[in-house]
């Protein structure tokens, strides 16, 4: 297991590399998501507010 | 064609009445070498060595530091506006403008580079090919220039986001015109010094199609 | 007066967008709505897969030992940071031309992917070239020309940040996309002549037919499912950008009735 993470020695090269990537790839994925809900919520009051004027 | 002179004549004329002309580029170009030593120490032989790449960087500095006014200030005033609906084709007015461009910075700069170089302790028989490749390459940063300049017109701060937009392509001016430069001074591989000025030139043909093209493109939506 | 124009004139063009809104992108947010847990399923197969072929699978390379797993994340990055800039082109286009209204959400939605994955490509080439060449950054030709396509993708992003109408800011950006693409050949043959003068020859090379047959198909895997998440990704942030616009026109509609 332990010889597993050393990587013949390359282990903090290689796992920082794979760590690094999972954080940005899953951070820029968060980001749009919370994005997209947002837009949604937003959208969703704006169309509310303009029924509630027209009645 | 009258109107295409007519502009190159009139933006020569404004830049030199209110700007200062070239003055204030090469004033900036003069600041600029005289930090370097200040940077990396008084060594002649380093000072040498980097001379022409150092003048390169700060040609290309002080071209960018001009290329806000290129079209910003037409655009304030509401002439940009008339310049786009005039019969002139826009791709020749945009031309007509990166010409006076160059010739109220990039010209005079060219021509006080062999005296700055002289403070960088760059070899007499290095002044006339970089003055040549700076000839040469010089035309290309006032044209690339003028597609930044159009993309960030209407842009309030634009002046930051022209350097952002244009530096990446001001790298193949900057590596052809360094090594067209040392040639004289460094032993190069084979031909490379002939053939870098070969291909800054065809560099600046490159852009003087690209630049009224993309700039005429970016203007046309931005006064829209 | 001029200003009263101009901001009438701002107002038009957003209404005739709005018009052209119903008829394509409501299409697009039904399409994607039904297609993003399929695409998100096959990012997560590739990717899964993937790394479990690139750990336990493939064998470490005779020369580079185990530090060539690192090519598994290098080089599905570096493929995306040049499908990202197709993607932003081919889309600039279609806005350019055809007015797609589509078009120039998919640039604007690719762009910062493309940003990511190309950072993403210089750390894990930094993290490779540190126990292969004994130093982070090299300024070899492949590496430079990949951080000068970064500073072009940021200055992509810089222009739609900082112009505030969105139909004049995908224009004005879309032709940006298309210097870029003109340009940047020329940049990577200016760099490459560069590298060859002041480095001559004997560079350690990254590619070519020197990687087993054994490395490559977890490596195709993980490509397959890198480029599913951006796809995935940039059908997000599409939704997202759809929604913005549609929430500027009501916002526009309600101030003015």
């Amino acid at each position: 297991m332990a010889e597993f993470f050393n990587m013949g020695g390359y282990g903090p090269y290689i796992w920082s590399s794979f760590l690094i990537a999972a954080v940005v790839m899953s951070g820029l994925a968060l980001q749009s998501w919370f994005d997209l809900r947002k837009q949604k919520r937003l959208v969703a009051e704006l169309e509310a507010r303009a029924t509630k004027s027209q009645t | 064609m009258s109107a295409f002179w007519a502009l190159v004549q009139r933006d020569v004329r404004l830049a030199t009445r209110v700007g200062g002309g070239g003055g204030m580029a090469v004033f900036f170009f003069l600041i600029v070498l005289s930090i370097v030593p200040f940077g990396i120490g008084p060594d002649l032989n380093l000072l040498t060595r980097i001379a022409p790449g150092m003048l390169w960087v700060a040609l290309l500095l002080s071209a960018l530091l001009t290329l806000d006014r290129l079209f910003q200030a037409d655009q304030e005033d509401g002439t940009l506006d008339l310049l786009v609906m005039a019969p002139q084709p826009l791709e020749l007015t945009v031309l007509a403008k990166a010409i006076s461009h160059w010739l109220t910075t990039g010209l005079p700069l060219v021509v006080a580079a062999p005296l700055l170089g002289l403070m960088l302790n760059l070899p007499l028989d290095g002044m006339l090919p970089l003055m040549g490749a700076m000839l040469v390459g010089s035309p290309a940063l006032s044209l690339l220039g003028a597609v930044g300049a159009a993309l960030a017109v209407g842009v309030r701060r634009g002046g930051l986001l022209i350097s952002l937009l244009v530096l990446p392509f001001y790298v193949p001016v900057l590596i052809f015109g360094v090594s067209a430069s040392r040639a004289a001074l460094v032993a190069v591989p084979g031909d490379l010094g002939g053939q870098s000025l070969l291909l800054l030139g065809a560099v600046s043909l490159a852009s003087l199609v690209v630049g009224p093209v993309g700039g005429a493109a970016a203007l046309r939506v931005a006064v829209k | 007066m001029t200003c009263r124009f101009v901001a009438l004139g701002l107002h038009q063009t957003d209404m005739a967008w709005s018009i052209h809104t119903f008829a394509n992108p409501t299409r697009f947010m039904r399409f994607s709505a039904i297609v993003l847990p399929y695409v998100w399923a096959l990012a997560g197969a590739g990717i899964g897969i993937g790394l479990y072929l690139s750990f336990f699978v493939a064998p470490p390379d005779y020369q580079q030992g185990d530090s060539v797993r690192i090519m598994f994340v290098h080089v599905p990055a570096a493929w995306l940071s040049q499908f990202g800039y197709g993607i932003m082109v081919a889309s600039s286009i279609m806005a350019l031309i055809f007015r797609h209204p589509l078009a120039d959400v998919a640039a604007k939605s690719a762009a910062p992917i493309g940003a990511v994955f190309t950072f993403l490509a210089l750390v894990a080439g930094g993290l490779w070239g540190k126990p292969m060449w004994g130093t982070y950054w090299v300024w070899d030709a492949r590496t430079t020309s990949t951080l000068v396509l970064l500073f072009i993708y940021l200055g992509y992003m810089a222009l739609w940040v900082t112009i505030e109408d969105p139909n004049r800011a995908a224009r004005v950006a879309a032709v940006l996309a298309l210097v870029g693409a003109v340009n940047l050949p020329i940049i990577r043959f200016s760099v490459d002549w560069w590298n060859t003068l002041h480095q001559p020859a004997s560079v350690f090379r990254l590619d070519g037919p020197t990687i087993h047959s054994s490395l490559l198909w977890p490596l195709f895997v993980v490509a397959i499912g890198f480029t599913f998440f951006f796809l995935g990704v940039m059908m997000v942030r599409m939704r997202a950008e759809i929604l913005r616009r549609r929430v500027r026109t009501l916002q526009m509609q309600q101030a003015a009735g």
